[in-house]
């Protein structure tokens, strides 16, 4: 079977993201820049499932500006075969993202498709979710466990009270949560291979996607700090400061 | 704990790729080295390696840089986009009281200090942007590997570098992804690991390269990044100042530089030859920041970033010799830096292109693993050598006291040229290594630094935040100690404990046993990279390992 795996490229999770002073955004001028984690446990399931024999041939695609072909090559090391860039310099919403890979999947007609549940930047968790709705498709979201029998995937899914375990038809769409598996290093001699494997550059007209934004960001803000906090001189002090300051009494 | 030896034994052979040049570095001398070589002979093949996750991640400097060597090896850099792009627009030179500032005319200050064509970089920005120049040359780069040690055939000549091994656990145990590092072979392997590199002192050591030199000496240097309110910036405007809160004989001084964009970055530097064990490094720059002189520029302002890197104090007689059997060293993994003009990244590019401009002919001739004594000989006749030369006894005047400094530094940077003489027609020598210069704490009061306000001045802990440091949590400390009881047993006993305090990242920190004994705590997860506890640590029982790749700080701006 042929597996598409999403990923993109967010701020580095190590990165302490700042608030840009004009409240446009977050500041990414000069800040390291890689594969959203999540989307890295993807793309290591995927090889995964490839190692097992299970898969046939991985694709990666990531959506945005052309340095997301570094985040492709990074994948492509890890396992992936090819890779595919949809760019565009214009902001991706996650309904734009959907859309696009809608289109791909249509073309490329994968039995899975792997995404991480969220990225760490906008913390959205609904690009796998659009997709399947687009797609008319079966999905199995925050995977811990994946498992391919008899043409359908066993997803173990991490929900509140526990586990809870969905088998879909293919093709199907699965979204990663954190401990699905724990990615490998990418090796010298597999980043030089990567370099090698083909990566195609497509824009977004060329799938027949409009990708306007339809949601508008009015501000972002830091969130305030913590407030000191003080030391008072006995039970009736805090007593008084509990009703009249905090009013929780 | 296993050693390499014993996972390649179970788990190799390791892979190996054979280069005609390996870098160990991707810094300003790294980069420029493997750049001029593909300008000069482009079907070489050179590969840099880099232990921080991308080129510019573990690069820290002031910096005002001379752009006489990127004008060498890139004419046109101005078309070419690089980030050099605030010019210096004036020099201020203050010698501060506690409570005071006094600025220098411009007539009276030395000509070292001045920094007329200069431009205020982020030396970590110009770094990506070489390193994209360098791959756009088919040079490759692997940012996130670590050279972790030096290959040597059987001659005894240096034959490449080996990657760290990947995924060893705290036990020193192969975990579920452990992969054997590799080893990368060149006909010649350069370290640009800048100051004091771990591979590069050993090579000092193996081959006796620094016989008959005088001994390195070092400063720490501690950096911010601020973002001022726009009514603040000045762009371009460069500020050092000597003084205060810097005591006695102890060598230090600060900058404070205007970028462009509403930012200044701003850092204390201290000699690491100081006496006093209570002397924390960290505590005087941040109570230099509260200072009225200083204040001025960033009140109002945000913290957005902070480091610290060791450099070298940069006496022309404490070079090494910089090249043996089938390599070079480069840049501050030499010792290039020019202290007292406080810049070093045109003379780290200078050396890579020097080193390299040796290379070309010598690959070209079919040669391989022998010493490159044509990038000495070069360098003894370039200007870089000259520049160096004429301050050459500048950090060393100041090791005989700061009347004695400033006075002879008068004589040398400002009298003598006025007359025509260009170079002192004296050298100072220094033979004292910056850990002998450590003296026991009972000589000494504890200092009472005034506590963090969190406004101006901060924690370490607060501090390492911004600098976006982590290392992969399970792997064995990369702070090694040679002898585990040395810590409480003579540092903690005679000197006071003094890691806790010239780290400026709180890895060390002393602890009490829950039955009231001593303990030296290691937290490596919070190291930036900067090499002063290999340096300072008074019995040396401290040893810098290279952690895992792509560990450190993550720079952005620095």
């Amino acid at each position: 079977m042929k597996i598409l795996v999403a990923v993109k490229r967010v701020v580095d999770y190590n990165v302490k993201v700042r608030v840009k002073a004009d409240g446009t955004g977050v500041d990414i001028a000069n800040v390291k820049m890689s594969m959203n984690p999540f989307d890295e446990i993807a793309v290591e399931e995927a090889v995964r499932l490839k190692e097992k024999g299970v898969a046939s041939e991985i694709v990666a695609v990531s959506c945005g500006v052309a340095q997301c072909q570094e985040t492709l090559r990074t994948a492509m090391a890890i396992g992936a075969d090819r890779g595919i860039l949809v760019e565009t310099g214009e902001e991706l919403q996650p309904l734009a993202v959907a859309k696009l890979l809608k289109a791909l999947v249509e073309q490329e007609k994968p039995a899975l498709v792997i995404l991480g549940k969220q990225a760490i930047d906008d913390d959205c968790n609904q690009t796998g979710q659009m997709l399947a709705a687009l797609l008319g498709r079966p999905q199995g979201t925050f995977a811990s466990k994946v498992e391919v029998e008899d043409g359908r995937v066993r997803v173990t899914r991490e929900v509140d009270g526990g586990l809870e375990t969905v088998s879909l038809a293919t093709p199907a769409v699965v979204t990663t949560d954190l401990r699905l598996n724990e990615p490998r290093y990418v090796t010298l001699p597999n980043i030089m291979k990567a370099k090698k494997k083909p990566l195609a550059v497509l824009k977004p007209a060329d799938l027949g996607v409009d990708v306007a934004p339809r949601l508008e960001t009015l501000s972002v803000r830091e969130p305030s700090g913590r407030k000191a906090g003080v030391k008072v001189a006995d039970v009736a002090a805090l007593v008084d400061k509990l009703k009249n300051e905090a009013k929780v009494v | 704990m296993m050693n390499t030896q014993e996972l390649i034994a179970t788990h190799g052979p390791r892979e190996a790729m054979d280069y005609d040049v390996v870098v160990v570095g991707a810094g300003p001398a790294g980069l420029a080295t493997a750049i001029r070589l593909k300008q000069l002979a482009p079907d070489a093949s050179v590969v840099v390696l880099e232990k921080g996750s991308e080129p510019g991640a573990h690069i820290l400097s002031g910096a005002v840089m001379d752009p006489r060597a990127m004008d060498e090896l890139f004419p046109d850099w101005k078309n070419r986009g690089a980030p050099l792009d605030q010019a210096v627009t004036g020099d201020d030179v203050l010698f501060l009281s506690e409570t005071g500032s006094t600025r220098t005319p411009d007539w009276l200050v030395p000509r070292n200090l001045h920094n007329d064509g200069c431009y205020v970089v982020s030396l970590s920005n110009v770094v990506k942007w070489m390193a994209q120049q360098a791959e756009a040359l088919g040079v490759e780069i692997f940012p996130g590997f670590a050279a972790a040690e030096v290959l040597f055939d059987v001659q005894g000549c240096v034959a490449g570098v080996a990657t760290g091994n990947m995924g060893i656990t705290k036990e020193g145990e192969p975990g579920e992804n452990f992969q054997l590092g590799m080893e990368l072979r060149g006909k010649y392997t350069v370290f640009a690991e800048g100051a004091r590199g771990h591979l590069g002192k050993q090579l000092l050591a193996r081959y006796k390269l620094t016989e008959g030199r005088d001994t390195q000496t070092f400063a720490i240097g501690i950096k911010e990044l601020w973002e001022v309110p726009a009514e603040k910036a000045q762009p371009g405007r460069v500020v050092h100042t000597a003084g205060w809160p810097m005591a006695g004989d102890t060598f230090g001084g600060g900058f404070l530089y205007h970028l462009a964009d509403n930012q200044v970055t701003l850092g204390f530097v201290i000699g690491l030859d100081y006496a006093n064990p209570y002397l924390s490094p960290f505590e005087e720059m941040q109570r230099w920041k509260t200072h009225p002189a200083i204040r001025a520029h960033i009140e109002g302002g945000k913290r957005i970033g902070y480091g610290a890197r060791a450099i070298n104090n940069g006496t022309p007689q404490a070079l090494p010799k910089t090249v043996f059997p089938g390599g070079a060293l480069i840049g501050c993994d030499a010792g290039y830096l020019n202290a007292a003009r406080i810049k070093g990244s045109h003379a780290a590019i200078k050396s890579g292109m020097l080193c390299a401009e040796a290379m070309a002919p010598a690959l070209a001739a079919g040669r391989a693993q022998d010493e490159l004594t044509a990038y000495p000989e070069a360098f003894e006749k370039s200007w870089l050598n000259a520049e160096l030369q004429q301050t050459r006894n500048f950090k060393l005047w100041f090791k005989k006291g700061k009347t004695v400094g400033q006075v002879m530094t008068g004589v040398e940077q400002w009298l003598l040229p006025k007359l025509g003489v260009t170079s002192p027609p004296w050298t100072l020598h220094n033979h004292k290594a910056d850990h002998e210069a450590l003296q026991p704490a009972s000589g000494f009061q504890p200092i009472a630094y005034p506590k963090p306000d969190g406004r101006l001045s901060f924690d370490r802990l607060a501090s390492v935040f911004v600098s976006n440091t982590n290392h992969e949590e399970n792997q064995p400390a990369h702070l090694t100690l040679n002898d585990a009881t040395v810590p409480v047993r003579i540092n903690l006993a005679q000197f006071g404990g003094p890691e806790s305090r010239y780290c400026p990242a709180g890895v060390y920190e002393f602890v009490q046993n829950a039955d009231g004994g001593d303990r030296l705590q290691i937290n490596a997860q919070n190291c930036v990279h900067c090499k002063t506890c290999d340096i300072k640590d008074p019995t040396q029982n401290i040893v810098w390992v290279t952690p895992e790749g792509g560990g450190g700080p993550n720079y952005a701006g620095m």
